[in-house]
């Protein structure tokens, strides 16, 4: 039997005011006017609570923007669903933290782009530090879980110990230290963003120091850099095995990032009915369980902990999403992720930030 | 991590304990996870309110299973306290 879904991330818009070179959306982002309405995203959570999900993530683009995401947060909390907002926290306002609470959220997860204003708006290509302290005092006064996000590169690492800083005196009760995984706009900008092992050596023994020191106080969760790894990340806990993602337009996906396997069909909330998608839907079968794995994966005594590692990223790399993930040591195609390393002694070319499509004419 | 009979043990503010009717048993959610529990596991959890010690809990429990549980309490929420999912004073 399938494997029910534990946490389902609604990507409720690809909408946003900041401009991260790293954003986790595709390339090719969805415009406002095919993003599902209210009721769709109502029916969706009431579809994946049926189906076992208990941990909904509220993410986007910035979900803020969306002026049902009260509505949406109440239906959710109706269902027992344990939810968090993923925000920037930009046109946050204390009013909106209450009535967002009041709602039902129980975690908020604001991001941080580094340490101190100027590099971090540098990072997020718009003017965003003074409001995102204002907005975290007002979520560590709510009494919610407060959660601050990094995403770490090759131009913020340094500057982890000011990072971890400022997140125990923003009171933070999780601080999640996340090293940049390359698809879509982070893959564009690998060679301005991928860190040296150096960085990450030194980075690792801060986090080891500093975990202990908060512990108690403040957990610190640290995701690691898959690419200076010796064996792949266990994606999303195995394909279609625990995840599911629905984007701004319906379309259902086992991982955010798994819309850039052009190889693949997502099916549409819109169509389909979310239990049909999770079990028969092409694109969840694709590499569900080990039927789909080659050598060495498919005799790998870790394929049961790794389950070949992630498709998205071999489907990146080797343009084949049925190679075994081209970080593990074991993969014939790890020479493509070691050349990308050894590209991160040069000077870090230019960002190139995310932007929306302008509009059609 | 040692956690003494005396010790007051309480989910903490971001944690709770619902009963999920789609795989019909107990869990405790948290932020970004969830962990499956078993009857014992949610009776001992729902004991669990920061006034009670872990020697209260465990005379709860054994007198209710006839057996003595104190060590079985105990290991239970040792490893929870271990992954931060149990908060406790002493």
């Amino acid at each position: 039997m399938t494997d029910r879904p534990t946490t389902l991330l609604a990507e409720l818009t690809h909408r946003c005011p900041l401009h991260c070179p790293y954003c986790s959306n595709p390339l090719a982002l969805a415009r406002r006017e095919s993003e599902l309405a209210t009721e769709e995203w109502e029916r969706v959570l009431t579809e994946a609570r049926a189906l076992g999900v208990l941990q909904l993530g509220l993410s986007g683009g910035e979900p803020l923007v969306r002026r049902d995401l009260e509505e949406i947060v109440a239906h959710a909390h109706g269902l027992g669903l344990y939810s968090t907002l993923v925000t920037s926290a930009l046109g946050l306002t204390e009013a909106r933290v209450l009535a967002l609470r009041d709602a039902g959220l129980e975690h908020i997860q604001i991001s941080f782009q580094d340490a101190q204003a100027g590099p971090a708006e540098r990072i997020a290509g718009t003017k965003s530090w003074d409001a995102k302290l204002r907005a975290a005092a007002w979520a560590r006064a709510s009494g919610m879980a407060f959660t601050v996000n990094v995403v770490l590169h090759r131009q913020n690492l340094d500057h982890l110990e000011e990072i971890i800083a400022l997140a125990a005196r923003l009171g933070a009760d999780r601080l999640e230290l996340a090293n940049t995984q390359y698809y879509g706009w982070a893959l564009e900008n690998r060679d301005a963003l991928l860190p040296t092992r150096e960085q990450l050596a030194r980075a690792e023994a801060i986090v080891d120091r500093a975990a202990r020191a908060h512990r108690g106080t403040m957990r610190i969760l640290y995701v690691l850099p898959d690419y200076f790894s010796e064996f792949p990340k266990p994606c999303q806990g195995g394909w279609g095995r625990v995840y599911l993602v629905v984007a701004p337009d319906g379309k259902v996906m086992p991982c955010h990032a798994a819309s850039q396997i052009t190889s693949l069909a997502f099916d549409d909330v819109r169509a389909r009915s979310l239990e049909w998608i999770w079990n028969e839907s092409a694109a969840f079968t694709a590499f569900r369980g080990e039927g789909w794995m080659r050598a060495p994966c498919a005799t790998c005594e870790r394929r049961t902990q790794d389950y070949g590692g992630c498709r998205c990223q071999a489907f990146a790399i080797t343009g084949d999403a049925r190679r075994t993930d081209p970080v593990c040591s074991l993969s014939p195609d790890r020479a493509l992720v070691d050349a990308a390393i050894a590209r991160a002694a040069a000077p870090p070319p230019a960002f190139r930030y995310r932007e929306m499509p302008a509009r059609a004419t | 991590m040692s956690l003494a009979p005396g010790a007051r043990p309480r989910l903490p503010r971001s944690a709770r304990v619902q009963f999920d009717d789609v795989r019909r048993r107990p869990v405790l959610l948290y932020p970004e996870g969830a962990v499956f529990l078993n009857e014992t596991g949610a009776a001992i959890l729902a004991l669990c309110d920061g006034r009670r010690t872990v020697a209260d809990i465990a005379a709860e429990l054994g007198a209710r299973y006839q057996t003595d549980v104190l060590a079985d309490v105990t290991a239970y929420l040792e490893q929870l306290a271990e992954r931060e999912l149990v908060d406790h004073d002493g």
